[in-house]
């Protein structure tokens, strides 16, 4: 591996420089300038219409939640919102554009200047990476190039889905920020529910634009841009192969050309996108079809007021309300979903570090298993919380508690219940400890002798098996005390 | 300002428009014989323009609810060239399965 | 039906016909009967005045024969303001029931699979759609020379142009054989091919027809508009498709007021307290005299209807054949991006992507729309954007700003020739830019986007003249206003 070595040393001397592209689709019902549906079956271009074909005479008309849903990213992200964007047209031939321009927003978009803090601490303060823009654009159709021989096939199913484009300033510096921000972009569009942001299913598509500069220096090489990312990883891998190379050109005394460059995840491999045209020239110009986007002060604050705690927000709530570590808090708040399930369960147990036992322990464990989402797990958040909560005031034990669990994953019926009817409440009735205690002590005799002789090691051994006998039920508290006496009594 | 035979080279090609070679000199001409007429733009006085513009309506915009303007005739019925519900062309230069040009370059 | 009934027919207006229709005085076929009697003598198919691309007599006669039971069996007749009126259609006009090709060969056969809105309020109001018409590629040109099937031929006199784009509609009406017919414009189309053979035509407000299913050109400048025999004719069709569409996001929600309120002139000066401006731009010393002395005539008419005559000043209106000439061919390199083989059109049998593009494309497309395409696409690209388009937007609002002005000043509307010239002869303007100042009058309407109609004034050699009224945005009503009274007013001499 001569190469990897020659890189390394290559890439010691050079600063990696990254700003990324992402595009976002939003959880609109219909497309963005039509009343087209955006989730569609298997048949080609099923959900098209006069206008997301393009045809003769169609014109657009934007969609309002669209609108919504991109204010409520770009607040979120900590923009400005602008009263006034305008939409643009974005000049270019491909057969999945049916218009041959693309809606998008240019020099007025939606929302600029915010910012991303991407929860990592590099040299005592934490990461913040700027964000330069959020607008608004369509997505284009679908070209399939494996299903004929000669012809690759258009299905424009997906032309005019609503988009947010969120590009960042090139603030980047290693391939783990590029991984951060990408993570914590992604779970923030999750929290405020705009997007699914599923990057496997293209709902979340990443672009990197980098470059590399010698150390020390302030001026920005010659970029390439990535494309063909599908997850966080070939965003990680993609750009530590590309700046390697990019170093090793630059150390040879070569020069980096402006281009872009495709990733191919299963080889790990970065090659350059055949592009017959040196540069583009995309014409942009006001969509004369669209008149500017006005938003009233009072539409940008209604969604400010109804953004959701955001997880930074949430995190540090965590942090001074409940004695939970820090790793697990962030495992709480990864989703919306998981961090409101655990304060429902957290608030009805009254046992928040109980419960985030729970939560990361059996029920994680199972909604794994079975594959059903936290969210529509059969053990809802109050009724996993009353059966923590009987656990918290001694009615039954941890493992007659995850017992109850078992069956409450396959029936409707309440903690309480089935620990009744299963016989696992904690018996602390001293007359059916008592008699357990003499059998144990019959049956083992000569472990009893030895604790009543002052072997008190061996009295967890009698308390085992007198847990057994009672299948879990005994109060181990009360059964230590009774122990206990029998020692003074001898 | 003016066009050069390589200018409208350029632009049939960004336009998509095959020029056969002896056009070229004839709509260089053309053009800049347009063109020069655009020039007066260049001495208007735009100190003139009302920095008040009058407040713009603004877009209207669309409930999200699907209903969108059906189609009268089958795709079939005006698409040049369709198979299994897809229009077809001739296969494209790329690299992948399939893609679109928000994925790979426009070109 | 017989030479003298056709005759009688067909110089009823609309209005009185779809109310004969309505009262069930008149079949509902009668009017269509005389219109395609009329089309046939006037000659308007392709081996004569080559007005008409499709014609749909069945249809019109089923739709007409659907509104007659209407009638018979339903009570609600008053919202049928075009029962049994014949109308025809501009071919960049979408229409189910025939193919709608922009007078273009990129777009030979095909049929849209959804109605213009405009068409769609036609067809609810009772109109019964006969034909569509003849006009230059997309709207690019002035003379109608400019269609894939062949140029449009006045009736007043075949060795000249009808004007254009909308030359078939304006041919169309000019020979009676409907009262209306819709075109559109976006620089002139409509009130420029008025002028040239002698009717009436109106370009609205932008935003007051939805302009859902016309094929654009330059979208910001677009209009459908309306051809009448009479301004009543006009104002009626207008009247049916007008209002908000929510199709069109540039669709205005505007109350739509009834453009026909002053149709019946009762006093000798029914224009008391109108002030008409007269715009000294509009009338350089080059222009033809004959067509200054007919303005000077209709002035002097207004003056007597009992209207104010201002002389006013546009100063910027000297600029805005050039910066219709950038915005228009911007936009429409865009908007005619679409038109690429894929989906419908024509194709052109190709290996590769790029072939498929560009040999549709040039064998789809005329010279002058190829012109066009190519002058956009270079104001648009890199480099020039600034000097060209962006310079071309500020400067169009100070023409708008002239407009606003001068309407804010008192005056309510402004006289002008529509043209600078009568009809010319076939081929006289081979020179683009030549031709384009044919519009001079008239793109200034478009750009600023106030409504705007011609209507005649007069002739010169045997050559209708038109005169132009506009108004500021949204007042159709005053435009119409003055126009009925000065048709009232100049009774026979507007065709003298």
């Amino acid at each position: 591996m001569s190469t990897s070595s020659k890189n390394s040393m290559a890439t010691a001397d050079y600063e990696m420089v990254i700003g990324l592209e992402v595009h976002c689709q939003l959880k609109t019902q219909t497309k963005a300038f039509c009343a087209c549906r955006t989730s569609f079956g298997a048949v080609p271009n099923e959900n098209t219409c006069p206008v997301c074909l393009g045809l003769p005479g169609a014109l657009p008309v934007l969609n309002q939640h669209a609108v919504e849903l991109a204010t409520t990213a770009s607040l979120a992200l900590n923009c400005i919102v602008h009263s006034e964007s305008i939409f643009a047209r974005k000049n270019y031939f491909y057969p999945d554009l049916p218009k041959g321009y693309q809606i998008s927003q240019f020099d007025k978009p939606l929302a600029t200047e915010g910012h991303l803090n991407i929860g990592l601490i590099e040299n005592g303060q934490p990461v913040v990476i700027r964000i330069t823009r959020v607008h608004m654009e369509e997505d284009a159709g679908k070209s399939v190039h494996d299903r004929f021989a000669s012809s690759s096939a258009i299905d424009l199913n997906r032309s005019g889905t609503p988009l947010v484009e969120i590009v960042s300033e090139p603030d980047i510096r290693s391939s783990s920020q590029a991984g951060a921000y990408v993570r914590t972009l992604k779970q923030i569009l999750e929290y405020v529910d705009v997007s699914d942001a599923n990057m496997e299913e293209g709902s979340l598509r990443v672009d990197v634009n980098i470059s590399a500069r010698p150390r020390g220096t302030t001026a920005f090489g010659t970029r390439t841009e990535i494309k063909n990312l599908n997850s966080i990883t070939g965003v990680e891998r993609s750009v530590e192969i590309e700046f390697a190379r990019q170093c090793s050109v630059l150390t040879a005394g070569g020069t980096i050309v402006q281009q872009t460059m495709l990733w191919d995840g299963h080889k790990e491999q970065i090659r350059p996108a055949r592009s017959k045209e040196a540069s583009h020239d995309y014409r942009y110009f006001p969509d004369p079809d669209l008149p500017p986007l006005v938003l009233s002060e009072q539409f940008i604050s209604d969604k400010r007021r109804a953004l959701p705690e955001l997880p930074d927000a949430r995190r540090a709530r965590f942090s001074s309300q409940y004695e939970i570590p820090a790793a697990d808090i962030d495992v709480l708040t990864a989703t919306v979903q998981m961090a409101d399930r655990f304060e429902t369960i957290a608030a009805t147990s009254s046992d928040a570090k109980r419960a985030a036992n729970w939560v990361l322990g059996p029920l994680q464990a199972s909604a794994n298993a079975s594959g059903i989402p936290l969210h529509e797990h059969p053990v809802s958040a109050k009724r996993l919380g009353d059966l923590i909560r009987l656990e918290v005031e001694g009615k039954v034990s941890n493992t007659a508690a995850r017992q109850i669990f078992t069956f409450m994953e396959s029936s409707n019926d309440d903690a309480n219940v089935i620990a009744e009817r299963e016989g696992l409440l904690k018996i602390s009735d001293d007359s059916a400890l008592v008699v357990w205690i003499d059998e144990v002590i019959a049956e083992f005799p000569a472990e009893a002798a030895r604790f009543l002789g002052g072997e008190q090691k061996l009295q967890g051994v009698l308390v085992g098996h007198v847990m057994r006998k009672s299948k879990g039920s005994a109060d181990p508290k009360k059964l230590n005390q009774l122990l206990a006496a029998r020692v003074k009594l001898a | 300002m003016s066009v050069s035979e390589k200018d409208v080279r350029h632009i049939a090609s960004l336009a998509r428009l095959a020029i056969p070679a002896k056009r070229i000199p004839t709509l260089v001409d053309e053009l800049n014989h347009i063109l020069i007429h655009m020039d007066v733009l260049q001495r208007a006085d735009l100190s003139a323009l009302d920095e008040n513009t009058p407040a713009v309506a603004g877009m209207p915009l669309r409930p999200d609810v699907p209903g969108s303007v059906p189609l009268e005739r089958r795709r079939e019925d005006f698409a040049p060239q369709m198979r299994d519900g897809f229009f077809l062309v001739p296969r494209l230069d790329t690299h992948g399965t399939s893609g679109s040009s928000a994925d790979e370059d426009a070109s | 039906m017989n030479r003298a009934e056709v005759e009688a027919l067909i110089i009823v207006d609309a209005a009185t016909t779809a109310s004969r229709v309505r009262s069930r005085e008149q079949s509902s076929l009668l009017a269509l009967a005389a219109a395609k009697s009329q089309m046939e003598s006037a000659n308007l198919g392709r081996n004569g005045l080559n007005a008409i691309l499709y014609s749909d007599a069945d249809g019109a006669l089923r739709a007409a024969g659907e509104l007659g039971a209407q009638f018979t069996y339903s009570k609600t007749k008053s919202n049928f303001a075009l029962a049994g009126v014949p109308v025809m259609v501009k071919d960049n006009i979408a229409t189910l029931s025939m193919p709608t090709t922009c007078g273009s060969n990129i777009l030979a056969g095909y049929v849209s699979p959804f109605e213009a809105t405009a068409v769609k309020k036609l067809r609810a109001s009772g109109a019964l759609l006969l034909a569509k018409t003849n006009m230059d590629e997309f709207g690019m040109g002035s003379s109608t020379e400019n269609s894939a099937v062949g140029p449009t031929f006045n009736p007043i006199d075949n060795t000249r142009v009808p004007g254009g784009s909308s030359g078939g509609s304006a041919v169309a009406v000019a020979t009676g054989t409907v009262r209306i017919a819709l075109g559109s414009e976006t620089g002139g189309s409509v009130r420029q091919p008025a002028s040239f053979c002698g009717i009436v035509g109106v370009k609205p407000t932008y935003g007051r027809v939805s302009r859902f299913g016309l094929v654009a050109f330059g979208s910001s400048l677009d209009h459908i508009g309306v051809f009448g025999k009479s301004v009543d004719d006009a104002a009626l069709g207008l009247q049916v498709i007008s209002g908000r569409d929510a199709n069109d996001s540039t669709s205005a929600a505007v109350d739509v007021p009834d453009f026909r309120g002053h149709r019946e002139v009762k006093s000798s000066a029914p224009l008391v307290g109108i002030v008409v401006g007269w715009p000294r731009e509009y009338f350089p010393e080059s222009l033809d005299s004959n067509i200054r002395a007919l303005c000077e005539r209709t002035r002097d008419a207004l003056r007597s209807l009992g209207a104010e005559i201002r002389e006013v000043s546009l100063p910027h209106t000297d600029l805005a054949v050039p910066v219709y000439y950038i915005v228009a061919p911007a936009e429409a390199s865009s908007n005619l991006a679409r038109f690429d083989g894929v989906r419908y059109g024509i194709r052109a049998e190709s290996d590769s992507l790029r072939e498929l593009y560009e040999n549709s494309r040039s064998q789809g497309f005329g010279a002058e729309v190829t012109r066009r395409i190519l002058l956009g696409t270079y104001v648009l690209s890199a480099g020039y954007y600034d000097a060209y388009y962006k310079r071309a937007q500020s400067v169009r609002q100070l023409i708008s700003q002239d407009f606003a002005r001068v309407f804010a000043s008192g005056v309510h509307v402004l006289l002008t020739p529509t043209t600078p010239s009568t009809a010319f002869k076939l081929g006289a303007k081979s020179d683009p830019y030549e031709m384009y100042l044919s519009d001079i009058f008239t793109v200034t309407a478009n750009l600023a986007g106030i409504p705007g109609m011609s209507l005649p004034i007069g002739r010169v050699d045997r050559l209708p003249v038109g005169g132009q009224l506009l108004a500021s945005h949204f007042d159709e009503e005053t435009m119409f206003r003055v126009a009925y009274a000065l048709e009232h007013a100049l009774g026979a001499s507007a065709h003298q």
